[in-house]
């Protein structure tokens, strides 16, 4: 299909419309709130003790584990779009190449499954 | 005019944003850096022509990826200073390489040129005009690349199962919750009833 | 709408072999994701079983024509057969010395035998490939599982190190690859490998730009210098039975798939791309020889020792046409049960109840176990290429190859290689022989002595005929597929 660059003009708007609100906001704050900082309030906030550790931490590998797992499953569905917009010419052999594919992350999403990799303890 | 206009525009930030995704100090910033450069290199693709790779790159990359990015580099409990303080003394060797790969791009690029002048261009492919390029992807991706499309599911699949070995740990003497089990427990598995003899166990606190 | 050229059935036939390493993938996740651990054992025992059967089969049902496959994705040819056989025994013998090992070291999981079926599915893919697409997918399906396969000892340090080095830098040269590519794609207009022989020029700058770039990402996954510093860090890091298939089977995938790209689509820059096979292939040499001579560690040892054979095998594929093909096969299948074996005598051989690590772990060996001594005698002597074993014809064959392509220069310069390199192979044999134990060397793990056994057998002077039928099948293959 040519390209038509006015098609996206939408998108622009959408940009500049988030843009200008996002910036909006820091300004009007900026500007309007009162200030009056002094070094108490500029610290960290830890409930009545000085920070005594820094924000990051180790956090248990399963959170990572998660979204890896969601990764995948976006690629899987990235993989349908063209297909679902095709799929009138595909017929039946496109139709049972992608069944074939699915049934492959099936047997990957079985596994995940009985292997407890989606459950939280 | 406006494309040439957004296609500077765009390749500049890319560039630039790119740079700062290795020079920021702090490496939250680096991976929003990393976001910028992967809005601009869609809208590349959008002036390409590839407006699904476009899409694609911003719901893969941008939606997924970097924010995996983003919640590994907050919540790793990495020294990044440490970490980067090495970075300036690798500085002149990574210009020198970048340099190098820089003057071999310009001499391809301009060989190419030369080379190119009065032979027509390749062409890349026969797409029928009139459809959006995720459709001519679509007709061509599960039929005629049948091979690939299936080898891209086992490594979709690889990777699954590779995740899952390398980080899935089983800790013993975790309760779970098991529905179908505490539904289809009974009675006489939850309940024991104790014949106690009236008067047995009596005084023997006293 | 036919979407394919041939019929399905008919494509579906020639890509049996594949399909069985799938299936045994896609079975044994879902046996292991019920039977849990306690089906490793039966899995190995199945995936050494379905490994073998794809190899032989690949090689049994070769056709004597070259057949393309799903629109020329995939070729299957003498070539492919006799390269996807040995590729299938190596990772069957895998299996095979692997199960004691990781019984031994209680990590025994149901998925090893997986991770290695995908892997021998991506090198099978890897040596089949007849587009840039399909060798790119092989080679990542192969890559993605070694990186998992490196990293098999998770709370070990230095595995976990094995495998984020190997991840990295292996990320990096599917970039070069991709990028490589793409130039050949730009410059050529086709990514099917007879489609670019049809359209490349005989020497155009920017193609040659993405060949050289494709040359180094492929050097770098056989572990060629100087894209080799991730080698011994990962061999020695990695499990030994992983490091077994790391030295044998993707090598050998690799330097087939190497010899894919050269061969048939860059025929016409032949004079151009040798030069940098000869850079490779010296320096592979050079360095494998010279920096083995001073590790203590028999990984380590070994991981050089490979450095140094790949190089070996590229001045063979510097050769150039058929014989610069059939040799490096020929070399390859020499080379590949030679190093099975050795890693196979190491996972055998225990001290103080640990696996032996260092070559003075050796010492002793030949007093207490003369059998595992003597096959340890017979695998160094050939790798170290001394006649009468087969090693010393592989190295000859070699040299014949590059006399033959003109480059005198090269063989001397292996020569040279090859004396620097008994050196340290003669080093553990001292150890084993003339150095006193420090504390007796037990001998366990039946399978991988039995392994050791059959490799050295397979490379022993009497089968030197065998060795002849072997050359012959080679020439036959290449003559057929290029």
């Amino acid at each position: 299909m040519p390209l038509n660059l006015a098609d996206y003009l939408p998108i622009v708007f959408f940009l500049a419309i988030a843009g200008a609100m996002g910036a909006g906001f820091i300004i009007a704050a900026w500007v309007a709130a009162p200030k009056a900082p002094d070094k108490e309030k500029l610290s960290a906030y830890e409930c009545g003790f000085n920070a005594f550790d820094d924000a990051r931490m180790k956090f248990d590998v399963r959170f990572y584990l998660v979204s890896i797992l969601f990764i995948i499953f976006d690629l899987e569905v990235a993989f349908l779009f063209p297909w679902a917009l095709a799929l009138d010419d595909l017929g039946p052999f496109g139709f049972w190449s992608m069944t074939a594919f699915l049934g492959v992350l099936t047997v990957g999403f079985i596994y995940e499954w009985k292997k407890g990799a989606l459950e939280w303890e | 005019m406006i494309a040439a206009i957004a296609f500077y525009a765009l390749a500049a930030i890319a560039i630039l944003s790119a740079f700062c995704v290795i020079a920021a100090r702090n490496p939250v910033h680096s991976v929003l850096f990393l976001i910028l450069t992967f809005f601009s290199a869609a809208g590349l693709f959008v002036l390409l022509g590839a407006e699904f790779l476009a899409m694609l790159l911003v719901v893969v990359y941008v939606g997924a990826v970097a924010v995996l990015f983003l919640f590994v580099v907050m919540m790793l409990d990495v020294d990044f200073a440490e970490l980067k303080s090495g970075f300036l003394s690798y500085l002149p060797l990574g210009a020198l390489v970048a340099l190098a790969m820089f003057a071999e791009l310009g001499l391809v690029s301009s060989a190419a040129v030369q080379a190119g002048q009065g032979r027509a261009a390749i062409p890349l492919s026969d797409v029928d005009p009139g459809v959006t390029n995720a459709e001519a992807i679509g007709r061509v991706l599960y039929t005629d690349y049948l091979v690939v499309f299936q080898l891209a599911g086992m490594v979709l699949f690889l990777a699954m199962i590779g995740a899952i070995v390398l980080t899935l740990r089983e800790r013993p003497g975790v309760r779970r919750q098991d529905v179908s089990a505490q539904v289809g427990r009974r009675r006489s598995e939850g309940v024991e009833l104790k014949d106690v003899k009236p008067g047995q166990g009596l005084g023997v606190e006293g | 709408m036919i979407a394919l050229d041939q019929p399905f059935l008919w494509n579906v036939h020639w890509a049996a072999p594949e399909l069985i390493l799938a299936g045994f993938a896609l079975g044994a996740v879902v046996i292991g994701a019920w039977g849990k651990d306690k089906a490793a054992g039966f899995l190995s025992g199945l995936g050494a079983i379905a490994f073998a059967t794809a190899g032989v089969l690949a090689f049994l049902w070769s056709p004597e024509l070259p057949q393309y496959l799903f629109n020329g994705a995939l070729v299957v040819d003498g070539f492919s057969g006799l390269a996807k056989a040995m590729l299938g025994l190596s990772a069957a013998a895998t299996l095979l010395i692997g199960a004691d090992y990781f019984a031994a070291t209680r990590q025994a999981r149901f998925e090893f035998p997986i991770m290695t079926g995908l892997a021998a599915l991506g090198m099978f893919v890897m040596v089949s490939a007849n587009d840039l697409i399909t060798l790119y997918v092989g080679l990542e399906l192969q890559s993605l599982a070694a990186y998992v396969m490196a990293a098999w000892r998770r709370d070990d340090v230095r595995s976990s190190e094995a495998g984020i080095k190997y991840f990295v830098l292996g990320a990096i040269a599917s970039g070069l690859l991709l990028f490589g590519a793409s130039y050949i794609y730009g410059f050529t207009g086709s990514v099917r490998f007879d489609a670019i022989a049809a359209a490349a020029p005989t020497s155009e700058v920017g193609l040659l730009f993405g060949l050289v770039l494709v040359i180094c990402a492929l050097a770098f996954k056989m572990s060629a210098a100087p894209f080799h510093m991730w080698t011994p860090d990962v061999y020695e890091g990695a499990p030994t039975p992983v490091t077994a298939f790391f030295a044998a089977a993707p090598k050998l995938a690799a330097i087939a798939l190497l010899a894919r790209v050269l061969y048939a689509p860059f025929d016409g820059l032949t004079e151009q791309w040798r030069q940098v096979i000869f850079a490779l292939s010296a320096l592979s040499m050079t360095i494998g020889s010279i920096a083995a001579l001073m590790q203590t560690n028999l990984k380590r040892l070994m991981a050089y020792s490979s450095v140094a054979n790949v190089g070996f095998a590229l001045m063979a594929l510097a050769a150039g046409g058929q014989q610069g093909a059939a040799t490096a096969i020929v070399y390859m299948a020499i080379y590949l049960p030679t190093t099975i074996g050795i890693f196979a005598l190491v996972l055998a051989l225990r001290r103080g109840g640990l696996h032996v690590e260092t070559i003075d772990d050796l010492a002793g060996l030949g007093a207490r176990h003369p059998f595992a001594a003597a096959l340890f005698t017979i695998l160094l002597f050939s790798i170290a290429g001394i006649p009468p074993l087969a090693g010393f014809f592989g190295k000859l064959i070699v040299f014949r190859a590059a006399v033959d392509a003109g480059a005198v220069w090269l063989a001397v310069v292996g020569a040279i290689c090859a004396v620097i390199a008994a050196a340290y192979y003669l080093r553990v044999l001292s150890a084993i022989w003339f150095k006193p134990p420090a504390e007796p060397v037990q001998q366990a793990g039946g399978a991988a002595l039995a392994t050791a056994a059959v490799a050295s057998a397979l490379i022993f002077p009497i089968l030197v005929i065998g060795l002849g039928t072997l050359e012959r099948w080679a020439t036959l293959a290449a003559s057929t597929s290029f």
